[in-house]
């Protein structure tokens, strides 16, 4: 009955921020419905027996995804009023692609086989060992490689941002070792032989 | 194992109706790239939620193993998009889909 009650109040919260999601007229409240979508996701997760993922998934996507998107959310000054405009242009084809492809799903599911395939990586009983540890005797044996290319991914990416976001700004003075340490003593110093009381113009002094 | 009253159609018809949600957002923020982003990342949590599902279903926890790779592309994945998204919103001063049109040959 409890199991049944929080399924359905997860899956109903669930649903209902991400509709806020993609309806909300203030990008802002699109991110932070996203971070409420996530952590009922992270309930549904949890009531399937995958607490470490339920807790990762909460870590990832509220701690670091979400507030990537608020920081980006809030530094762009873009005039949201203005995306608004034709947003009911484009409702009914749309409504059109979600309630088809929603259909093609719910009959899917409604008639799936039920399946009888021997597990490739078995669980082991959830009383003797816990969903982490299952996970890591796993991740780190069998699926090692695989995990050290999803790393190396994550640091493609965190250079690739790095790269693109980054700008030379014009009109910043910097110093520049290799140029300082070349300079010679003829192109600084000038002797001049200067006639009494006459003065001498200054090379590039504006006037 | 899924508790009891629950089967795994229940699972999969909530992360179909967050995946439809998804394409949705796709199709009717025509001009907001933020929010198709962001609906992009609801249909990865979508399929993380019928990887999970089917994970328990069939007592096999590759699906489980799987979802966390999910999870490393889509962090990467965001924070690439986020990126472009940042430089054109330099170079072009917004950030609408309809006026992304200058690599149009």
């Amino acid at each position: 009955m409890i199991i049944e009650l929080a399924f359905y109040l997860f899956s109903a919260v669930l649903i209902a921020a991400a509709a806020g999601v993609v309806f909300a007229k203030n990008p802002v409240h699109s991110v932070l419905l996203l971070i409420l979508c996530f952590f009922n996701a992270a309930g549904l997760m949890l009531l399937l027996g995958a607490e470490f993922l339920a807790l990762i998934m909460v870590i990832v996507y509220v701690g670091a995804v979400a507030v990537l998107f608020l920081f980006v959310v809030m530094m762009l000054d873009v005039n949201f009023e203005q995306l608004r405009k034709g947003f009911t242009k484009f409702l009914p084809f749309g409504l059109g692609v979600g309630g088809v492809l929603l259909a093609q799903l719910i009959f899917v599911f409604s008639n799936w086989p039920a399946m009888i395939v021997s597990p490739r990586q078995p669980m082991p009983d959830p009383t003797q060992v816990t969903n982490t540890e299952a996970l890591g005797r796993i991740l780190y044996t069998d699926y090692f490689y695989i995990f050290q290319i999803s790393g190396i991914i994550l640091l493609v990416a965190m250079i690739g941002a790095i790269v693109l976001t980054q700008r030379t700004r014009g009109g910043v003075l910097r110093q520049n070792i290799a140029q300082q340490t070349q300079r010679t003593r003829e192109e600084t110093v000038e002797m001049v032989n200067v006639a009494v009381g006459a003065g001498i113009e200054i090379p590039g002094d504006a006037k | 194992m899924i508790p009891a009253p629950l089967t795994v159609e229940h699972f999969l018809i909530v992360a179909a109706t967050l995946f439809t949600i998804g394409v949705l957002g796709v199709f009717i923020n025509r001009k907001n790239i933020i929010v198709i982003l962001m609906a992009i990342e609801m249909m990865l949590l979508a399929v993380n939620i019928n990887l999970v599902a089917f994970s328990a279903q069939l007592q096999d926890l590759t699906g489980q193993v799987f979802v966390m790779f999910t999870l490393t592309v889509a962090a990467a994945e965001a924070a690439i998009g986020l990126a472009i998204l940042v430089i054109y919103f330099r170079r072009a001063g917004n950030i609408e889909v309809a006026s992304a049109h200058q690599m149009k040959g």
